[in-house]
């Protein structure tokens, strides 16, 4: 009899918690895979594709299959050393095989002597080009990730890489400031 | 104590933690009576001079403007205008020096001066008393008024939050060492600050209003007493002097024994805080119609030789209000825009006078002792003790040093507020605030980047979605285009026409036909041949 009960009872216990995880399994569905969007949020978005994919998601894909994290040359450092943290493998040094870490730049057309051919608009994976066939293109600068794939399809080699200037907006305080020299006026001189 | 509304009232002065006594040298300057600088020949006046957004350019090369027009126009929302200082021509348009500490070039308007100083018609206010708060908000905006305290954020802006509001505190504090512009301009101009303060009370709702000056002030002290007797809404409160005492967040706790939340604005806590510059230029906005033209500016040092405070128009180049101050330069002489303690090193004197320039100061080596080597730490801790902000500024310099964003944050470093109290009792003299003020911009930097990196994600996924689409899409059509033209096929051939499969079938059995016989031909080859051998 007591036997009986035991079963009885734990195999209701069974069903129970099997309805139980059943409804959260149904009720609290993970559309995508959470590790995925973490990494890619981590990634510099730059859809550059140094790191051999076709971008910077594919990469977060990849990653989260066991790829290594040192492969995106735009994010440099700071970027592996957050992966590192994110997934709690050992930060490595950037891989030179995939280019090395530089400064922030944008793509510029040199526009008279762009032939409106439309090649660097298919090339742009965020859309910042703009310009139809037989039109001059131009880079709307501030969309644009500093990629450099618009380069290489340019059959007249009009686009150039310019280092993203400083604004005042974006100017960092300089330790190490150069004493500042005055230069005498013409009052001072009479 | 507790900050009831009772104490508040009764004129309870609380106190705030740390805060240093460094020598104020306000003699030097505040002596003189407001004195108007003469006008300078030529004028740059950049397009940015508050905090937010610039307006669009309105002016073209070549223009003659008046004094008081418009140079820039702002849509709805965030941003100012600028205003012509005096009357001449535009001369140009494009990168030159702003008043920054990066020396880097910003757009800049230069007008010459025609010397006649002609005004544009002002445009007041009909009837201040029936006047809609939108419209005074508009009318403040339009003549481009920001906090003339320091951080020059636009003052509609900050009036426009609609909150329940207990106390406008009106900050006629100026407690760093040598500017003595509000001092002067309270001493002179009270009525007019106090006509701005009661404006200023109409468009928040505010019941009343504190009007707040160190106790190193008797005569400004005296003369706003004396004008406060018209205004029954406003009470003087006079502070003990210590740096930074007027600071907005300390000051609130000096008056009302409130702590501004972390990240928090002062509204949050039912106050609101203008400058007394502000004030002053408020009444003249909307009672006089006139522009943000001109400030006070504090002109001081040991290397001045008329040092005072003057009317300086907004764009008046530094070097013109040297020359007229007559000074004397020394081998490496610094030329200080702000006062010591959160002023910051002009580049070179083209820079331009703007509308958060509250003083030049043109210190001699033996007064302001040029930045020392940087020593080690030695963890004496006298910074956390000066520190108004209660922060760790030996733990957020290591912590800036290893670029540690998330420790700083948990150390509250956006709590700091610049006032370089740590930096002046560092016995090792570490410029600490330099280093806040890096990391700051670098946690700034990151959140930008962050954002466009959002920006750039989203287009991205965007475009693969459109490719996506489109190839489906041709593919679509294209089956679509397969399918209509067999269904015109078969249509024909039920029409009559000669069905083009009956061809096809044709020819393949001709071809059969052909090839069957070919065969055929070889057996009987063969056959003939077999017979033969």
């Amino acid at each position: 009899m007591s036997v009986l009960t035991a079963i009885l009872v734990f195999g209701g216990l069974a069903l129970l918690f099997g309805l139980i995880l059943g409804f959260a399994a149904v009720r609290f569905k993970v559309e995508s895979d959470p590790i995925v969007d973490q990494i890619d949020a981590i990634l510099p978005q730059t859809q550059c594709g140094q790191c051999g994919y076709p971008g910077c998601r594919p990469y977060a894909q990849a990653i989260a299959n066991g790829d290594a994290i040192n492969k995106c040359p735009p994010g440099g450092d700071a970027t592996i050393k957050e992966l590192a943290d994110l997934i709690g493998v050992e930060a490595k040094p950037l891989d030179s095989a995939h280019g090395a870490e530089d400064v922030k730049k944008v793509a510029v057309i040199r526009e008279d002597e762009c032939i409106g051919c439309t090649k660097c608009i298919q090339a742009c994976p965020v859309d910042a080009i703009l310009g139809a066939a037989k039109h001059m293109h131009t880079v709307i600068a501030h969309e644009c990730t500093g990629c450099d794939l618009c380069v290489e399809p340019c059959p007249v080699d009009c686009i150039d890489m310019v280092p993203v200037p400083t604004k005042p907006e974006t100017w960092q305080w300089d330790l190490q400031q150069i004493p500042v020299k005055m230069v005498a006026t013409a009052d001072q001189e009479s | 104590m507790t900050a009831d509304p009772k104490t508040i009232a009764a004129g309870h002065i609380w106190t705030f933690p740390g805060g240093i006594h460094p020598p104020e040298r306000k003699e030097l300057s505040n002596t003189y009576p407001l004195r108007e600088l003469p006008l300078a020949t030529h004028y740059s006046v950049p397009i940015k001079q508050h905090s937010g957004e610039p307006g669009d350019i309105i002016v073209r090369v070549g223009q003659t403007v008046l004094a008081g027009q418009p140079l820039t126009q702002v849509g709805v929302g965030f941003g100012l205008p600028v205003h012509a200082p005096t009357s001449g021509t535009v001369t140009a348009i494009g990168p030159g020096r702003i008043a920054h500490p990066s020396g880097l070039p910003d757009i800049v308007i230069t007008i010459t001066a025609d010397g006649k100083d002609t005004f544009a018609p002002p445009l007041p206010i009909q009837d201040v008393a029936t006047a809609s708060r939108a419209d005074l908000l508009e009318q403040l905006r339009q003549a481009g008024i920001a906090g003339l305290g320091g951080a020059g954020f636009p003052t509609a802006q900050k009036l426009a939050l609609q909150r329940p509001l207990d106390y406008l505190i009106i900050n006629g504090v100026e407690c760093e060492p040598y500017i003595s512009a509000d001092d002067r301009l309270m001493r002179e101009h009270a009525t007019t600050i106090l006509r701005g303060t009661d404006l200023l009370l109409d468009i928040t709702q505010c019941p009343q209003a504190l009007i707040a000056i160190e106790d190193n002030k008797p005569e400004a002290i005296a003369a706003m007493q004396a004008a406060l007797t018209d205004y029954p809404r406003m009470q003087l409160r006079v502070v003990p002097t210590k740096y930074p005492s007027g600071g907005e967040k300390q000051l609130i706790q000096l008056l009302t024994g409130r702590q501004v939340p972390s990240r928090g604005l002062p509204i949050d806590i039912g106050l609101v805080m203008h400058n007394v510059g502000t004030a002053y230029a408020v009444a003249r906005a909307i009672d006089h119609g006139e522009p943000l033209l001109q400030r006070v500016v504090t002109v001081t040092g040991e290397h001045v030789a008329k040092p005072g405070n003057y009317w300086v128009r907004l764009g008046t180049p530094v070097e013109h209000v040297l020359q007229v101050t007559r000074y004397t330069a020394e081998i490496n002489q610094r030329v200080i825009m702000g006062g010591p303690m959160m002023g910051f090193t002009l580049p070179d004197l083209t820079v331009p006078v703007v509308k958060i320039t509250n003083c030049i100061l043109v210190p001699s080596t033996a007064e302001l002792a040029p930045p020392q080597q940087e020593m080690p730490c030695i963890r004496c801790g006298a910074c956390a003790d000066v520190c108004p902000a209660q922060l760790l500024p030996q733990q957020l310099q290591w912590l800036a040093k290893a670029k540690d964003y998330d420790g700083l944050n948990q150390q509250n470093l956006f709590d700091c507020i610049e006032c370089g109290a740590c930096a002046y009792v560092c016995p090792s003299e570490i410029p600490l605030v330099h280093y806040y003020r890096k990391a700051k911009a670098e946690v700034r930097n990151i959140a930008r980047e962050k954002a466009k990196a959002e920006v750039a994600r989203e287009r991205f996924e965007a475009r693969n979605e459109r490719l996506e689409r489109e190839k489906a899409e041709r593919l679509e059509r294209h089956r679509k285009a397969a399918e209509a033209r067999k269904q015109a096929q078969a249509e024909a051939v039920k029409a009559g026409a000669d069905n083009p499969q009956d061809a096809v079938q044709a020819a393949i059995a001709r071809a059969k036909a052909r090839k069957a016989a070919q065969l055929k031909e070889q057996q009987a080859n063969s056959e003939t041949d077999g017979e033969s051998s």
